[in-house]
């Protein structure tokens, strides 16, 4: 959130400007926001052209997905992690956020409790735990939802590039982890609120999160979050930190033995990674209106991981295109022909591991490739034009 | 491994036989009076004499026929009458005037009879308080030992003063040891409620839960012997108590541990030897479990037969499902561990949908055949469940026929020199393609039989594998990748930590902490219990 301050001085965070993919990226992505803005305001709702707020807060949804998506492919493309964790750094920032909400409900909930959330009444709790308090601050909920994901994070990420566990084993942990929570949350005793987890919320910094306009105001937040969110991770990548992440992925013991210090990059990156996941949580829950244990379920995890690679890796805007690919099949599927989804979404895993393993994005430069050799058809040509592409 | 398989077979065979051939001789024993002597009995009930009514009592309880506790139990309730023409009716209500009646001998209903054609044998108070001790002790007089021991099993707590003199007779002349230890303990337990010395004495020991009882009620005597002994003994008696529950929750450890082992012993061979991640692997589980079902289905009235049957037919199920996968997905992911773990994945989903869609999304139900369940007692705090106890067997003999196949045949010879250098292998002139569609076979069919296993434990239902997967990763890596010792151990332990944890953390935080404990284990060891030395462990 910090970056828009410095981000004119910095060198290094102005450059993915200059690249093209991030213009394009970045044009479409401003240019969908206006026309989604447009229709939902402009056009009159009688109109088929209309965009709806129930749609506009799907389009939100999808929007907070796609900057979870840019966090896994940050560490799985860049890194060479595959965190099937991330759900774990969504839903802890998610839940920062479900704080936040719960507590500016005041005395408006069932029980009309000052200052107790309506499941600690029902639980008999006649006090706060201590994890609640300045909950009700927003600048302090909204720093948490970037610092507790990040510190887990670090703690978690310390220890284990610490002691060098990667590959299977890393990603089997990470599972571990995200599994692990998922049970702690499904505790009442945690004072998450269990099993139901943290809803009925009613605004946000004083806008009621059931207008349109506020549901409005969400979507364009989220769009310019996961804006910012791909500059950063792209001016990462494109740091002289990135190629040591992208040295460290290929050859993680050759980098190490070249002088750097490799956990130290990957910690850097893994946090990042994680404090962008607790954001996209934190957007999502005010859109959706709950937050629950099963965001942590490890499902969820490595579905994320499948809209990475169905998109296509390593490429970042192939992890957007991914989210938002898979997740509106999702919508139409489920409310289509419920039963067909899993088959569809375990054709995809399949499907794509096998005969897409660049993702979509890979087929665009199989595309471009493609047309620049139709473009010199004439076999005089081909060994020139063979020298361009290579 | 084939060998094995059916030594399994004979042993499970054998035990199953030696069960119903004791089930047929109970059932021989217990019918042995017939009806015309049954009739006799009840003939001599029809007299004016109390005297001899109570004669005929005492004939009717040493007669050990089945139906006798009834027909006492009619007699005490007024509901033994006989019919104008001689018959003796059992009335099933006697409410409004006609009267719902059975046949007393053949228990058959014979409809309605007015009250005006029955009569009643009347008993007075006497003979009333001899029914009474006597339904008490009825099945003593039996001479069929299963029944005694029950109805000795019933008195413990039950006794009072009137039917002391008749046990202490009964304890004289029973030959059984356990019916015997049984009633002196059952006296026992009145004396020492009474708050004799006696009584207190023998009960020095006993574990069983009404002991616990009559003893802490002598505690509270007025007699200070009495009671300084009664504590002494008490606090004797929880101190066995506490070894016990450290054995049963043991038990219940390595019951749950086995099933780790079970679970996750295939994976240790597909991932530790092939380093293929199988996330598919908890949906061959899913299908063992399925074909107990169907067989269950295709052999009704036998689920012993269609149990063992399955052990075979989930195994080759399961294996042939992991043959396809193999072919059809992990040959072309080679060198991508990463990326065969997404695709087994979606496989995951649609097998589980699979089933759902072609099955049923509800829950399936497996007979338990009657030789695995029950449950074996060793003494009054502790009985281990036999379902338990076959899947432990069951997976240390799985484990051992892997072993066998790993260390002593071509296969398995072909599959360690293959994990270790497959360039070399193959120019060795082995065939590394064959050697991989082998492994993957035995390990997906090892997860058939720990779908099998499974069935007797747990519903059966398309989530089943899901519920294991990740337990079964946390074993694998725990244990070593690429060792099946380490699997055994770790799945054991896990198992056995689990347990004990549980009491004090309940079940869910039992589970956190076993997880954070791998965790931190791994950040610690990142190759596990056992890691692999050498030149294996390079790759």
């Amino acid at each position: 959130m910090s970056l828009t301050t410095e981000s004119s001085t910095n060198f290094w965070l102005t450059r993915p400007f200059s690249e093209r993919s991030t213009q394009i990226f970045l044009g479409v992505l401003l240019a969908a926001l206006a026309l989604v803005t447009l229709l939902h305001v402009a056009v009159p709702p009688d109109n088929p052209l209309h965009v709806g707020a129930y749609t506009v807060n799907l389009f939100g949804k999808y929007l907070s997905y796609a900057l979870l998506a840019v966090a896994v492919d940050l560490v799985w493309g860049y890194l060479g992690i595959l965190s099937l964790g991330h759900g774990a750094f969504f839903a802890i920032g998610g839940y920062a956020m479900g704080m936040y909400l719960m507590r500016q409900i005041g005395d408006r909930g069932t029980y009309g409790h000052p200052v107790l959330p309506d499941f600690m009444v029902f639980l008999n709790w006649d006090s706060l735990p201590w994890f609640w308090h300045g909950f009700d601050m927003a600048w302090l909920a909204f720093a948490m939802v970037l610092l507790a994901p990040g510190l887990l994070a670090l703690v978690f990420g310390f220890l284990a590039f610490r002691s060098r566990v990667t590959g299977v084993y890393l990603s089997i942990i990470t599972q571990a982890l995200t599994f692990a929570l998922m049970l702690a949350f499904f505790r009442n005793e945690m004072g998450f609120g269990g099993n139901n987890g943290l809803t009925d919320f009613r605004e946000i910094v004083g806008f009621d999160l059931r207008s349109d306009a506020t549901r409005l105001g969400l979507f364009l937040a989220t769009g310019v979050a996961l804006a910012l969110g791909y500059i950063l991770c792209r001016a990462i990548v494109t740091s002289k930190l990135g190629r040591v992440s992208v040295a460290t992925r290929d050859a993680e013991a050759r980098t190490r033995f070249l002088g750097y210090r490799v956990e130290r990059f990957q910690l850097f990156v893994f946090v990042v990674s994680a404090m962008l996941a607790g954001l996209a949580g934190a957007l999502y829950v005010p859109q959706v209106g709950i937050i629950n244990p099963s965001e942590f379920s490890p499902i969820f995890s490595i579905e994320i991981v499948l809209w990475v690679a169905l998109g296509g890796r390593a490429t970042l805007y192939g992890a957007v295109i991914g989210a938002i690919l898979v997740n509106y099949a999702k919508t139409i599927f489920t409310g289509v022909m419920p039963d067909a989804w899993l088959f569809a979404l375990g054709a995809m895993f399949v499907l794509v591991t096998v005969f897409l393993p660049k993702g979509v994005a890979g087929l665009f430069g199989y595309l471009k490739r493609r047309k620049r050799e139709e473009q010199t058809t004439d076999p005089d040509h081909q060994h020139t034009s063979k020298e361009a592409s290579a | 491994m084939r060998r094995f398989l059916s030594f399994a077979l004979l042993c499970f065979l054998l035990l199953g036989t030696t069960f119903t051939a004791q089930a047929q001789s109970t059932d021989a024993a217990s019918s042995s009076t017939n009806d015309a002597t049954a009739l006799e009995l009840l003939e001599a009930l029809d007299v004016e004499s109390y005297a001899d009514k109570g004669d005929a009592i005492t004939a009717i309880l040493q007669s050990d026929d089945e139906r006798a506790r009834d027909w006492l139990q009619a007699l005490l309730d007024g509901r033994l009458q006989r019919t104008e023409d001689g018959r003796f009716v059992l009335v099933l209500e006697n409410r409004g005037r006609d009267w719902p009646v059975a046949d007393v001998l053949t228990g058959e209903a014979l409809g309605e009879m007015s009250r005006r054609d029955l009569e009643r044998i009347g008993i007075n108070n006497n003979l009333r308080n001899q029914l009474r001790s006597a339904i008490a002790v009825v099945d003593l007089y039996s001479p069929n030992v299963e029944r005694r021991r029950t109805s000795a099993e019933r008195l413990l707590g039950e006794v009072d003063g009137d039917l002391v003199p008749t046990l202490d007779d009964l304890i004289e002349q029973e030959e059984d040891e356990q019916v015997r230890y049984r009633l002196t303990q059952a006296v026992a337990i009145y004396r020492a409620e009474v708050g004799e010395m006696a009584g207190v004495e023998a009960l020095d020991g006993s574990l069983h839960p009404r002991s616990r009882v009559a003893l802490s009620r002598a505690a509270n005597s007025d007699d200070p012997v009495v009671a300084n002994a009664a504590a002494a003994s008490l606090a004797g008696i929880e101190q066995q108590l506490k070894i016990n529950r450290g054995l049963e929750t043991l038990y219940f450890g390595l019951s749950l541990g086995s099933v780790l082992v079970l679970a996750a012993i295939g994976l240790a061979i597909t991932f530790g030897v092939m380093g293929v991640i199988n996330m598919a692997h908890g949906e061959l589980m899913m299908l063992g479990a399925y074909t107990t079902w169907a067989m269950q289905q295709l052999l009704p009235g036998q689920p012993g037969l269609a149990l063992i049957l399955s052990i075979p037919a989930g195994f080759m199920v399961a294996a042939l499902a992991g043959v396809a996968i193999e072919r059809g997905v992990i040959q072309f992911l080679k060198g991508r561990p990463l990326e065969t773990l997404l695709a087994t994945f979606g496989i995951s989903l649609i097998l589980q949908q699979l089933v759902r869609t072609v099955i049923s999304p509800l829950n399936r139900t497996v007979i338990t055949p009657e030789w695995m369940s029950g449950s074996l007692v060793v003494n009054d705090a502790l009985s281990l469940t036999l379902n338990r106890m076959y899947v432990l067997g069951f997976a240390l003999v799985v484990f051992a026929g892997l072993m066998l196949i790993m260390r002593r045949t071509r296969l398995g010879l072909e599959v360690r020199a293959v994990t270790q250098n497959r360039a070399m292998a193959r120019s060795m002139g082995i065939r590394a393609t064959r050697v991989d569609i082998m492994t993957f076979a035995l390990g997906s069919g090892v997860a058939g039989l720990a779908g099998v296993a499974l069935s007797q434990l747990t519903n059966v239902g398309p989530n089943l594998g899901q519920n294991y997967i990740i337990d079964s990763f946390m074993v694998v890596v725990f244990g070593g990748v690429g060792n099946l010792w380490g699997t055994l151990v770790a799945g054991l332990s896990l198992g056995v930590i689990n347990q004990v944890l549980e009491p004090w953390a309940g079940a869910v935080l039992a589970k956190i902490i076993v997880l954070v404990f791998i965790i931190l284990f791994i950040q610690k060891r990142p190759r596990g219990l056992f890691p692999q030395k050498g030149r294996a462990a390079e790759g």
